[in-house]
């Protein structure tokens, strides 16, 4: 081999070993680092600062919180964090940077507004950040949606959801169920017919893969809630009558002529307890719920059970 | 007795794709095939164009051939360890202008491999040499174009290399600096070194070279010793005779005839000597005299130069159309 | 190991001296003094914070358009000029060439640093009046900023082995920014699919990481970093470096030289 074939060949050689050794560490790297890298995001937290610091890149920077919004959200949840004190910073980061963002609104929505460990539990902050969204996007019907919900569910201000869909649907081209939504509103606040709607409009309406499972997730609660109530119904009639509890479910069954036997969302068959009472199979499989669940129970951060 | 070939070329080629959008071969040198002897002073000689330059880069490994070898000192052409055996100066060369005439020569001899204990000593001794020991303080961006080319000599000198290229050594000086590079080539063929230099002087060549090689368009035109080359061409004689008058029998011998004052200056072939002799006695012209003259490199130069463009142009003219022919 | 790189590297540093290249720490003197002044007057209790964050994102950045004006000439210079002639024509290779260059552009911009890091700690000491042992993090950052010069010196040095000064800059500067912003880059890539996912994930890895080198605001807060994490950071660095050098030789051994 001449003198410049073998420089070749080595430096050849550097380069491929290199090259490999360099992914290598950098995996190695992000393992090892903390994730410094929202707290350092987050080192100007004001959302006037960031806009003045992106030079009038105010597009990009914009894109770039978006994802670390996400991302942020998506680790946390993974690791099944309990505090999201971050979210609503990134949100108003990324909305002050670019007010067009919708996305970032119904990301609020879902997740700024409920309590932990479920979201945020900033609901006042959410309705600022919608309100805001609204202001800057007057022609968008979905983001009066956001608001309307956020009202319901969280804050359960029926009276304001109500005007807030009333509004929503008198934008050109809004969807025809907020008139609907508007109306059910005034006249079954609280229902769980109406909490159903809500939901199933959120879950067709979302593009965002985490909205689509949280929105399934609390449907399936709903499911339970619903079946749980009436359930409990039930029995406080059977008591009315006979003068004391079942004591099992299928006496239960009989006595109040229920169609079958009565399973949750995932076929396991509610529990009749001794003192009457009727408890889900394993709560843990249905967070959200609100009724069903035995005494003392600490749910854990909602777990997704749903692929998409 | 030591034969060994300084440089032996073995079929060097140069061909460089040129355009824009469709790149178009253009033969820079055909396969060049020449060798040059130990201890000579060779010149490269050809216009400007002509592939000097391109042959001097492949030599030393600045650009890559297209094909073709070559050995030099008896090793391969690529070997880097020849390098410290070579010195090379670039046409119109360009140093660092930052550094002086010594911080130079000493940076160069340390690439060199000169030994720090000698170093010092050959950097004054070389600066003597080409007579920059005065300014050897002075940063070089201030030095004129002739303190330049004696730098470049410095340089590529200053480790005593067996072998020394030059590319037109003799441009940007004046007669004297012309005289003092002369000199020096002659001093480093008396102390046993081997010089190839190129040029488009001629007169400088006829007056150091013992061989020489003449290159026009990327093509080798004729190599050989001055003196047979010069030989090889046809002799002419210088005829002067009294009087304004031409006879018309000379300019039929193919006679160019000069009238200066009251004599005729005319040159023709050596072979036409008698003949015109003869013309002048008829005419009862006065001859006054005869000269032998040696025909000087220029025009086996030139000769060699119109032949093959000649040969060139017939031969591109067969194929197609040319618009007015000149 | 031939010494003929270290002559390369000398000449080089020598070079960038005489190119005034140092006189930018007056520049960054002043602006640093100017800075502990203004901040000390004012007094918000968080004189420390900017007199750090401030001093060390001014090496960063000076350093930064150091290397990248000098290095982008490093070669294309040479060969414009036609200096590299009289070089190539002694037993220098091509490759001790590039070292070389490498390896005094790096020294130049070490010693730039040291002095910077000089300005920086007089600062701090004129504001804060006193060290705290926490301010030896300074010099964990200090470093990381030398390995970022590290990485772009050998990226200035492969575009200058093809490319004209001008792209040289731009391309060299490109990187920097969106190496600044890598951590991102590989986010963005696992929330794409398919195709885009394998090109981004491909151009995440590809692009210096400089997130993970620029450490000042986590000096500046005090915060600790591991032995394990300087140590791939170092690795990392030095692994850049060669892989950037390589194709930089691999491309000049194949140039013709005009």
């Amino acid at each position: 081999m001449t003198a410049p074939q073998r420089t070749t060949a080595i430096a050849a050689a550097c380069l491929a070993v290199s090259m490999s050794a360099c992914v290598l560490l950098l995996r190695n790297i992000d393992r090892i680092r903390p994730r410094a890298t929202i707290e350092d995001a987050l080192y100007i937290s004001s959302p006037k600062m960031v806009k003045r610091a992106s030079l009038g890149f105010d597009g990009l920077m914009a894109c770039i919180y978006w994802t670390r919004t996400v991302q942020y959200f998506g680790h946390r949840h993974f690791d099944n964090a309990r505090t999201y004190n971050e979210l609503a910073p990134l949100l108003e980061i990324t909305t002050t940077l670019d007010p067009h963002l919708v996305p970032a609104y119904e990301f609020g929505a879902s997740f700024l507004a409920p309590k932990p460990p479920g979201g945020a539990g900033e609901p006042e902050r959410a309705i600022r950040l919608m309100k805001y969204g609204i202001e800057h996007n007057p022609d968008n019907w979905h983001l009066y949606y956001d608001l309307g919900f956020v009202y319901y569910m969280e804050l359960k201000d029926y009276p304001s959801a109500a005007a807030v869909f009333e509004s929503g649907s008198k934008v050109p081209d809004a969807h025809p169920f907020m008139k609907i939504m508007a109306a059910q509103m005034a006249a079954h606040a609280g229902d769980f017919s109406t909490a159903r709607m809500l939901w199933s409009a959120t879950y067709e309406s979302s593009k965002e893969s985490i909205i689509r499972q949280n929105a399934l997730e609390h449907l399936r609660a709903l499911k339970v809630d619903e079946d749980v109530t009436n359930l409990e119904a039930a029995v406080a009639d059977f008591a009315a009558r006979e003068g004391n509890p079942p004591v099992s479910m299928s006496e239960l069954v009989m006595a109040e002529h229920l169609p079958g036997f009565p399973v949750d969302p995932d076929g396991n068959p509610y529990q009749l307890t001794l003192d009457g009472q009727i408890q889900v199979w394993n709560p843990d499989d249905f967070p959200f719920i609100t009724k069903g669940t035995p005494p003392g129970y600490n749910p854990p951060p909602p777990k997704f059970h749903t692929q998409n | 007795m030591n034969t060994m070939a300084a440089i032996e070329i073995l079929g060097l080629e140069k061909t460089y794709m040129v355009g824009f959008w469709r790149k178009r071969p253009k033969r820079a040198l055909q396969p060049l095939h020449l060798t040059v002897e130990e201890g000579e002073i060779f010149g490269f000689l050809g216009p400007n164009g002509a592939g000097k330059t391109t042959t001097l880069k492949m030599l030393m490994g600045l650009v890559f051939p297209t094909a073709g070898t070559a050995r030099i000192l008896g090793r391969e052409w690529t070997d880097p360890e020849i390098k410290a055996q070579i010195g090379f100066l670039p046409e119109q060369p360009y140093f660092y202008d930052y550094l002086t005439a010594h911080e130079l020569l000493d940076y160069y001899g340390q690439l060199s491999g000169v030994p720090a204990k000698d170093r010092n000593r050959r950097v004054e001794e070389v600066l003597q040499r080409v007579g920059l020991t005065d300014i050897k303080g002075v940063q070089l961006r201030k030095f004129s174009k002739g303190m330049l080319q004696r730098a470049g000599i410095a340089q590529a000198i200053l480790h005593n290399p067996k072998l020394v290229f030059f590319d037109e050594p003799m441009s940007g000086l004046d007669p004297l600096g012309r005289r003092e590079v002369r000199d020096l080539m002659e001093q480093l063929k008396q102390e046993g070194k081997t010089v190839f230099f190129s040029t488009h002087i001629l007169s400088d060549a006829e007056a150091l070279c013992d061989r020489v090689a003449i290159i026009h368009q990327g093509e080798l035109r004729g190599v050989g010793a001055v003196e047979d080359l010069t030989s090889s061409v046809q002799g002419k004689v210088e005829v002067i005779w009294q009087g304004t008058q031409i006879p018309a029998s000379m300019k039929a011998l193919g006679a160019e005839c000069h009238v200066t004052g009251d004599t005729v200056r005319a040159v023709l072939p050596e072979n036409q000597q008698d003949a015109a002799i003869d013309a002048l006695r008829r005419e009862r012209i006065r001859l006054i005299a005869i000269t032998p003259l040696r025909t000087s490199l220029e025009a086996y130069f030139v000769e060699k130069l119109q032949t093959s463009s000649s040969e060139t142009l017939a031969a591109s003219t067969a194929g197609k159309t040319l618009g007015t022919a000149v | 190991m031939s010494p003929r790189i270290v002559y390369i590297a000398f000449n080089t540093f020598r070079e960038a001296v005489r190119d005034r290249v140092l006189y930018n720490l007056i520049a960054f003197a002043l602006l640093l003094s100017g800075a502990a002044i203004f901040v000390g007057q004012i007094s918000i209790d968080i004189e420390r914070l900017v007199v750090v964050n401030l001093g060390l994102t001014a090496v960063s950045l000076f350093g930064i358009v150091i290397a990248i004006f000098i290095g982008i000439g490093l070669v294309s210079k040479e060969i414009d000029k036609r200096t590299l002639y009289t070089v190539l024509s002694r037993p220098v290779r091509r490759w001790e060439f590039i070292v070389g260059k490498f390896l005094g552009l790096a020294g130049t911009l070490v010693v730039n640093t040291f002095f910077m890091a000089i300005g920086v700690f007089g600062a701090l000491l004129y504001v804060a009046h006193k060290f705290s042992k926490p301010d030896a993090l300074i010099l964990v950052a200090l470093y990381f900023i030398v390995l970022e010069f590290l990485i772009i010196c050998s990226l200035a040095l492969l575009f200058s082995s093809f490319s004209s000064p001008l792209l040289s800059a731009v391309f060299a500067f490109s990187l920097f920014v969106i190496g600044s912003f890598a951590d991102d880059l590989r986010g963005f890539a696992t929330l794409t699919h398919g195709i885009t996912r394998w090109v981004a994930t491909a151009a995440a890895y590809l692009v210096p990481n400089f997130s993970a080198l620029n450490v000042i605001s986590a000096a500046a807060h005090q915060q600790p970093m591991g032995s394990h994490l300087i140590l791939q950071n170092t690795l990392y660095a030095l692994f850049y470096t060669v892989m950037a050098l390589s194709g930089a030789v691999l491309i000049f051994e194949r140039r013709n030289l005009k």
